[in-house]
C-alpha cells in the first residue's frame, strides 16, 4: 500500500543555508493494510521527518513516496484532499493539537464541511457515533466539551475517531502515546491493534521499544537518519544483529530483568557500530525477511 | 536494621485554588534509611511531585497543613521558607524535573557555581579540587566551567546540573523525573551515575521521582507507590515488583508492555476509569472507584500498615 523508495530529507542550515544537513537518509521500507510497523529511533534519529514526508507536512530531498502507485510528492490540489481522505496523521501532543475555543463536535464538523457536504444531519451523527464507538468513547461524554475538559487519553483518541470518519487506509501515529498516563496508555495500543484487525495500515512511530514491540508486525530501527536494522518484529527484538540495536535493547529498563542481566544476554560489546559517523552501509538480509546495516569497510 | 535517615510524619500540602484546597498530598508517612534509593512512582498529579518539592521548598500556592518532617534527626522547617535556607543545598538537594533550564543563561556556569556556594558561604577556591573530580567523574571536561549553558547539549546540562546539586555533599538528595526527557541510553548512564552518588557518598539517601516503574526497578532499593495524594503501597524493590500486594499496583505493573516479551494475540489491560479530583476526594479509599476488589468497608479510610517487614500497604483487602 505505502511504499517509500529510498528517500531523504537534506535541511540546509546555517547563514544563507550553506551547510547541508542529512536528516533522512535512503530510507525504503513499506507499510500494508493491517499492519502496525514501527519506526523506532532515538531523538534527532529522523523517525518525525519520515512521518512528516508521509503526510506531506514536509518535501522529499530524494526518492519516492507512493499510495497504491500513486507518487505522493506530486499530487496537487483535489488530488492532495483525496490523498488527505486515506492517510491522517495524529501527534504527540493532544493538548496543543485542538482549537482550545472549538468544543469536540465542531471540529468533526470542520470535516464534514471539508469533505462531505453533502451527508445528511442523521446519517452525520451515525457516522459520528459508529467512528466514536471505534475509539470507545461515549458521544455523551465527549462531544459537548472543550479540549480543556477531557482527559489526554479522550483527546487522543477523539483525533483518531476523527480520522476514522474519513475512512482512511494509513494512518501515521507519532509518538501518541508517550504523554499519557501507564493506566491508560495501554488502552490506546489496544485501539491501534483494533484498528489494525479491521484493515487499517499503521505508521508507529515511537522512541519507546516497548510500545513498538507490543504493537507492531514490522519494525525499523533508525539512527541518524538510515536504518540500521528492519524486519518482522520478532526477529529484530529477539534476535538483534546491529551492535546499536542491542545497545538500545539493553538501555530500555525492564521490569523483571536488571540491565546487567540483559547486557550480558545481549553480549554487548563496545565496538564499532556500523554507520556510526555518517559512514556509508548497505542493508544486508541476514535471514529471511531481516535486514541489518553493514558497514562497507567490512 | 540500619538507621533511619529521613523521617516523614503525617505530611499534608495542599494546593491554595480560587475554587477551594486541592488535597494533593494527604497524610503521608514513611522514612527513608541511610544509604537507601528510594523510587516515588506514581501517575501524573498522584502528588508525587508535591512530596519532592514539600521537602525542599514549598512555592506560593502550596500550603503546608499538618506533619513533620525530619532528617537525621533534626526537624525540618519545611512552612518556613526563609528558615528552609540554612538546609537547602546543604542537607537536602534536588535535580529538578527541567535540569535543561536550571541553569542561569546569562552567567558562565563556573561564575554560577561560585556564585552559588559564596551564597552558602563557601569558598569557590576550596571546592575547585572536588569540583574537578566530580567533573571527571561524570565525563565532563572541565572547560565546561568557562561556557554558557546555551553551549552545551541536553545530555551535559543534566550532568552539570547533577554534579552541581550534589557538590556540598547533602544527606537528602531529591531526584524529580531526571530521565524522563532523555533517550534510552543517555537515561541508563543517569540512572546509573545517580547510584554512583549514592556508593561514593556524595549523598546519604535519595527518593528518585518518577512515572516509569521499570526504571526505579532498576536502580531502587525500595519502592513506593502513591495514588491520588496518598501513599498506596512501599516494599523493597523485588517484593514490590514481584508481588504487590495493593490492586492498583498489581493493575499498574500487569498493564506496562516490556521488550523481553512476546505478546503475539495477548492483550494487556489497562485500569479503566480516572484519578478522582482532588479537589473534592471522595471519603474512603480513593481508588475505590476504579477497583475490581472494592467492598463496603471501603468506604472507611484504609490505614497504610506494615503487614510484613518493611511491607506497608493501604489496602483492607490486602492486611
Amino acid at each position: 500500500m505505502l511504499k517509500l523508495e529510498r528517500i531523504s530529507k537534506v535541511y540546509k542550515v546555517g547563514v544563507f543555508g550553506g551547510k547541508e544537513l542529512t536528516a533522512v537518509r535512503d530510507v525504503s521500507f513499506d507499510v500494508e493494510p493491517g499492519e502496525v510497523v514501527s519506526l523506532i529511533g532515538e531523538s534527532g534519529s529522523g523517525k518525525t521527518t519520515i512521518g512528516r514526508m508521509v503526510l506531506r507536512l514536509a518535501s522529499v530531498s530524494s526518492g519516492a513516496i507512493t499510495l497504491d502507485g500513486v507518487d505522493v510528492s506530486t499530487v496537487k490540489g483535489s488530488g492532495l484532499k483525496g490523498y488527505y481522505r486515506k492517510v491522517q496523521g495524529v501527534f504527540q501532543d493532544p493538548f496543543s493539537s485542538y482549537n482550545p475555543i472549538f468544543k469536540a463536535d465542531r471540529v468533526f464538523g470542520m470535516i464534514r464541511d471539508q469533505y462531505f457536504p453533502e451527508v445528511g444531519g442523521t446519517e452525520w451523527r451515525h457516522k459520528i457515533g459508529a467512528s466514536l464507538e471505534a475509539v470507545r468513547l461515549d458521544p455523551d461524554q465527549v462531544l459537548h466539551k472543550y479540549p480543556h475538559q477531557l482527559s489526554g487519553g479522550q483527546l487522543q483518541r477523539l483525533l483518531i475517531a476523527r480520522a476514522l470518519l474519513l475512512d482512511i487506509k494509513l494512518l501515521v501515529a507519532d509518538e501518541i502515546i508517550s504523554m499519557l498516563d501507564a493506566s491508560t496508555r495501554i488502552d490506546v495500543l489496544n485501539l491501534l491493534a483494533d484498528l489494525k484487525a479491521r484493515g487499517l495500515g499503521i505508521l508507529f512511530i515511537t522512541h519507546d521499544l516497548s510500545l513498538g514491540n507490543y504493537v507492531s508486525e514490522k519494525t525499523v530501527i533508525l539512527r541518524r537518519g538510515a536504518v540500521v536494522e528492519m524486519g518482522a518484529t520478532e526477529l529484530v527484538f529477539g534476535n538483534p544483529l546491529h551492535p546499536y540495536t542491542k545497545k538500545l535493547l539493553a538501555s530500555v529498563p525492564q521490569l523483571h530483568k536488571k540491565w546487567e542481566q540483559v547486557e550480558a544476554e545481549l553480549e554487548v560489546r563496545d565496538g564499532h557500530a556500523p554507520g556510526g559517523d555518517g559512514e556509508p552501509t548497505t542493508l544486508v538480509e541476514a535471514e529471511d525477511g531481516h535486514f541489518v546495516a553493514r558497514g562497507e569497510r567490512g | 536494621m540500619s538507621t533511619v535517615s529521613l523521617r516523614v510524619e503525617n505530611l499534608r500540602v495542599w494546593y491554595r485554588t480560587l475554587r477551594g484546597d486541592v488535597q494533593a498530598l494527604d497524610d503521608v508517612t514513611f522514612a527513608v534509611a541511610d544509604g537507601e534509593i528510594m523510587g516515588l512512582a506514581g501517575e501524573s498529579g498522584c502528588g508525587k511531585s508535591t512530596l519532592g518539592k514539600s521537602l525542599i521548598r514549598l512555592d506560593g500556592r502550596m500550603r503546608h497543613v499538618d506533619g513533620t518532617v525530619e532528617l537525621d534527626g533534626k526537624q525540618l522547617p519545611i512552612w518556613d521558607t526563609a528558615k528552609m535556607n540554612g538546609f537547602r543545598f546543604k542537607e537536602v538537594s534536588i535535580i529538578p524535573q527541567y535540569a535543561m533550564s536550571a541553569m542561569n543563561p546569562t552567567r558562565k556556569i563556573g561564575k554560577m557555581v561560585e556564585e552559588l556556594l559564596e551564597s552558602r558561604g563557601v569558598g569557590f577556591g576550596a571546592m575547585r579540587a572536588e569540583l574537578d573530580r566530580r567533573l571527571e567523574l561524570v565525563e565532563l571536561s572541565r572547560d565546561v566551567l568557562d561556557r554558557y549553558p546555551i553551549e552545551l547539549s541536553g545530555g551535559m546540562k543534566q550532568r552539570m546540573v547533577m554534579v552541581l546539586s550534589t557538590l556540598l555533599n547533602p544527606s537528602l538528595l531529591i531526584a524529580d523525573e531526571v530521565t524522563s526527557a532523555l533517550d534510552v541510553s543517555t537515561q541508563k548512564a543517569v540512572a546509573e551515575t545517580l547510584v554512583g552518588f549514592r556508593d561514593r557518598g556524595f549523598v546519604k539517601s535519595m527518593i528518585v521521582i518518577t512515572h516509569d516503574v521499570s526504571l526505579v526497578y532498576q536502580i531502587a532499593d525500595s519502592i513506593m507507590v502513591m495514588y491520588a495524594g496518598k501513599l498506596a503501597e512501599k516494599a523493597p524493590t523485588d517484593v514490590l515488583v514481584a508481588a504487590p500486594r495493593h490492586p492498583y499496583t498489581q493493575l499498574l505493573i500487569s498493564s506496562l508492555p516490556e521488550v523481553g516479551v512476546r505478546y503475539a494475540d495477548k492483550r494487556l489491560t489497562g485500569i479503566p476509569g480516572t484519578p478522582p479530583s482532588l479537589l473534592h476526594p471522595p471519603v474512603g479509599c480513593r481508588f475505590r472507584d476504579r477497583c475490581p476488589l472494592a467492598f463496603e468497608k471501603c468506604l472507611e479510610e484504609p490505614p497504610f500498615v506494615e503487614i510484613e517487614p518493611d511491607h506497608f500497604v493501604a489496602c483492607w483487602k490486602a492486611s
